[in-house]
């Protein structure tokens, strides 16, 4: 009971850091229809921007403007040199041009920072545990990301809801002309929206810091669970985006943590753990391609 | 007229390739005939993307997962085999002429059930789904402890031939580029069939071809398994060719290296794939001899070309208004 | 006789707005039908539902005494249904014989032949060579699409639907974006074609509709307002109305 509690917090707080990638991604997607494999860079960017801020002034507090500074002006430059340019374009040159771009983004890595992973310290003040329960502490750190997930979650909910910014998202790139009549920077409302969905994209590289080894490739792996969040929800949708990472997330840590056990009360003890390892690394893959016959284009697809 | 650039161009290809062996005593032996044979066996597996990239408008941004399922069925079949352990009662085999077409069955069928799943959707869903199962087969494999997991397999000796070993570089070349010649073969006669014709006027005018009364669901689809049993061959001679198969065959880099050659040699064309293939180990080889560090400058390289050269090398040979 | 279509209550909603409403019509076989109405009155929505692009909410469609309402776009282009399309939806990197090639070919229902090329195939290029000639496109035959005027390619589409044998053809706006040149000429094309093929025409160009319909339905606001003979139709009040009184 207590370690389901457990892998239940452990797979929201997933669900909360890939929402953050996935809101980015798909606004990114719906408003400008452009395809953005780079997206998962912002996330590196932003974790080594943290990781490197945290050795060099060793706080966590001065961390975390770094990581949202750097995302979110990387992210700006990157829409205005590049991205912009793709907008009128295929899907193909959208994946070559952003392929490129993590290339150019793992390399430079490489070269300044090196291929040894970083270690980021948990602050302080978050440092210990919590009893949310009798007999079970959990990180105060993680309750505290789950925090912030939520909280952006909610004031996006605001922003698209309510606000004049979130009317011109939701109008979408089919009016694009419309809103365009309106007397609206088109041009600039793309690259606010860019920076902003690099910005969360970085705010979840630089929280998974102190949780996990900061290293090359880590935005590749979770970009590619984003488009799973992504395909599941629906593209274009943020509330798909939400449905759809709480489903992933929770998928993915449920099935980690209790697909070997649950494989053992039928086969051995070895088979059941390599099966059991298999199945949960492909887990989300198969709730994805369930998601695919019974809805092809998500649960929570953009009008259009 | 006679000749036009297009064909000239194609016959270039052709000659160079034929005379690779004769010529490698030249240029540096054994290295030449091998880097040649990756080129050919790379120009397998891109000129296969481009059925479904170029011929059917489908970006499939997991390729790599046919080439490295063909590679471990080399790979596998030859683990059991060594190690005398059956595998669902079949000793497994070193031989190629029985090794290669499983390996492209193994992979026709994987394309078979991905396409299935991933033709329902269009756009940028197919991109993102494509990518996803491939990285859920290479997750497989690396949870395969069994057969290596993420440290792989190796192979003891390369497949036989009909029974005869394969030793000498330069036979193993020119079996590779009959397998080349085959694949362009069916290619050519493909793209100008029936088939073809649909599948073109699919990736051309989707609404239109429903208009006229294609379902293009089944086209697509067999498109995408010719294109995955093609990607299993190359994967089967590259895991010959280096006598070794891991996961990263199949990774989601490999995947966007395939797509690099094919729109750097010329999407749509018979031969761009190949000359793509060649343009990538070049400008790797020479990049990664200057800088360990060479995708810093090899990644803003495909950016450009994605923006500024998107028909590729082949493009610039094409006259324009050339099919 | 069965009528060549009928649409029974066809209904379709987009949010509030009822692009169409409870439409009740029939196409006779080998009647030249017309559908006008002012902007916005939903013509191409209801075109839409025709050729299976757009589902209605509720309603039928029969197609010579078949129920078609559930059947996909192919299914009914196979049947017999012909169309054209408002903006045209040619493809581009093909001669204009392919793209009329393209539709013998689905109406032979061979396309799973991989090997033997189609362009050397006689059996698909003499019809299609014949639809081109017909509209007047013969000498254009190996011309990519990119290359045709808008005029030759609205021609084009209308060759393509030909070369299907269509039991029905569906032209949604053939004169759109034409010169009078070319409209006249279009006009001429559709005239040879008086009782070879039934043809439900959406058109804006008045003179085209009253030149080539046997009878004109009136659509406003997504409903039929009325549907007669050109003669009557031009003289009735609710039509002028409906057009110069700026309900729409």
């Amino acid at each position: 009971m207590q370690l389901l509690i457990e892998q239940l917090l452990n797979g929201l707080q997933l669900s909360l850091t890939l929402f953050l990638l996935a809101a980015g991604l798909t606004l990114v997607f719906g408003i400008m229809g452009v395809i953005n494999l780079a997206h998962g860079s912002l996330y590196m960017l932003g974790a080594y921007a943290g990781a490197l801020a945290a050795a060099r002034f060793g706080s966590f507090w001065l961390a975390l403007p770094a990581a949202l500074l750097a995302a979110g002006l990387i992210g700006a430059a990157m829409e205005l040199l590049v991205v912009r340019r793709l907008y009128a374009r295929d899907h193909l040159s959208q994946v070559l041009a952003t392929f490129g771009l993590i290339l150019f983004f793992n390399g430079t890595i490489a070269w300044g920072v090196g291929l040894a992973p970083l270690q980021m310290d948990t602050p302080d003040l978050l440092s210990g545990f919590v009893q949310i329960a009798p007999g079970l502490p959990y990180p105060t750190y993680r309750l505290a990301v789950m925090a912030v997930g939520g909280a952006v979650a909610l004031g996006l909910w605001y922003v698209i809801a309510r606000t004049k910014l979130g009317m011109l998202i939701r109008a979408g790139s089919d009016k694009r002309e419309m809103v365009s009549a309106l007397g609206v920077d088109i041009a600039g409302l793309f690259t606010l929206v860019f920076g902003l969905g690099a910005l969360l994209a970085g705010l979840a590289g630089v929280m998974v810091g102190p949780i996990r080894s900061v290293q090359i490739g880590m935005g590749e792996q979770v970009l590619i669970t984003t488009f799973v969040v992504i395909v599941v929800g629906g593209v274009g949708s943020i509330r798909g985006a939400f449905v759809g990472a709480l489903l992933i997330g929770m998928a993915d840590t449920l099935s980690r943590a209790f697909a070997p056990m649950l494989l053992k009360l039928w086969l051995a003890g070895a088979l059941a753990d390599g099966l059991g390892a298999a199945l949960s690394s492909i887990m989300i893959y198969l709730v994805m391609a369930v998601v695919l016959v019974v809805r092809p284009r998500g649960l929570f697809p953009a009008e259009d | 007229m006679g000749l036009n650039r297009q064909t000239l161009a194609g016959l270039i290809v052709i000659a160079c390739l034929m005379a690779v062996p004769f010529a490698a005593p030249l240029l540096g032996g054994n290295y030449v005939v091998t880097l040649a044979t990756r080129v050919v066996i790379l120009a397998i597996a891109a000129s296969s993307l481009d059925l479904l990239l170029g011929r059917g408008g489908l970006v499939s941004f997991g390729h790599a997962a046919y080439f490295g399922l063909g590679g471990y069925v080399v790979g596998i079949a030859g683990f059991h085999l060594a190690n005398d352990v059956p595998i669902f009662g079949w000793a497994g085999s070193n031989e190629a002429l029985v090794v290669w077409p499983l390996a492209m069955l193994v992979s026709g069928f994987a394309a078979l059930i991905i396409g299935a799943l991933s033709l329902r959707t269009a756009g940028v869903y197919f991109i993102m789904i494509t990518l996803a199962f491939a990285q859920m087969i290479y997750f497989v494999f690396v949870a395969l402890k069994y057969y290596g997991g993420d440290d792989g397999l190796s192979l003891s000796a390369r497949n036989l031939f009909a029974g005869e070993r394969v030793t000498n570089p330069a036979t193993f070349y020119w079996i590779s580029l009959g397998a080349l010649g085959l694949c362009l073969l069916v290619q050519w006669r493909l793209v100008a069939s029936r088939f073809g014709m649909a599948l073109r006027g699919a990736a051309s005018s989707e609404r239109r071809m429903a208009a006229l009364g294609f379902s293009v669901y089944g086209y697509r689809l067999a498109a995408f398994v010719i294109a995955g049993m093609m990607a299993g061959l190359a994967g089967a001679l590259w895991a010959n060719l280096n006598r070794f198969v891991s996961p990263d065959m199949m990774g989601w880099v490999r995947s966007g290296q395939f797509m690099v050659m094919v729109i750097m040699g010329g999407v749509s064309s018979l031969f761009g794939p190949i000359i793509g293939a060649a343009a990538f180990l070049l400008i790797e080889i020479a990049l990664s001899g200057r800088t360990e560090h060479w995708q810093v400058i090899f990644g803003p390289f495909v950016l450009l070309v994605a923006l500024f050269a998107p028909r590729g090398i082949w493009g610039l040979i094409r006259a324009k208004g050339e099919p | 006789m069965t009528a060549a279509l009928t649409l029974t209550g066809l209904t379709k909603s987009f949010g509030a707005l009822r692009a169409t409403d409870n439409v009740t019509l029939s196409v006779e076989a080998n009647e030249r039908h017309a559908i006008i109405g002012p902007n916005g009155a939903g013509k191409s929505t209801l075109i839409g539902q025709i050729t299976g692009e757009i589902r209605p909410d509720a309603g039928r469609i029969a197609f010579f005494g078949a129920d078609i309402t559930g059947w996909s776009v192919p299914k009914r282009a196979l049947a017999g249904l012909g169309r054209s399309f408002q903006i045209t939806q040619l493809c581009a990197d093909f001669s204009a014989l392919d793209n009329v090639a393209l539709a013998v070919q689905a109406q032979q229902g061979h396309s799973w032949r991989f090997l033997r090329a189609a362009q050397s195939d006689a059996s698909l290029r003499a019809p299609a060579m014949e639809a081109l000639a017909r509209v007047g496109l013969a000498a254009r035959a190996q011309t990519r699409v990119d290359a045709l005027s808008h005029g030759e390619r609205r021609q084009l589409e209308l060759a393509a639907a030909l070369a299907m044998n269509p039991r029905l053809l569906v032209l949604d706006e053939p004169m759109a974006g034409m010169g009078p040149q070319e409209s006249e000429r279009m006009i001429g094309i559709l005239q040879a074609l008086r009782g070879k093929v039934t043809m439900l025409l959406v058109e804006h160009d008045m003179d085209a509709v009253f030149a080539l319909a046997d009878r004109i339905s009136v659509l406003v606001n997504g409903a039929l307002l009325t549907t007669g003979d050109p003669a009557a139709v031009r003289s009735d009040p609710a039509v002028r109305a409906a057009y110069l009184g700026g309900e729409a």
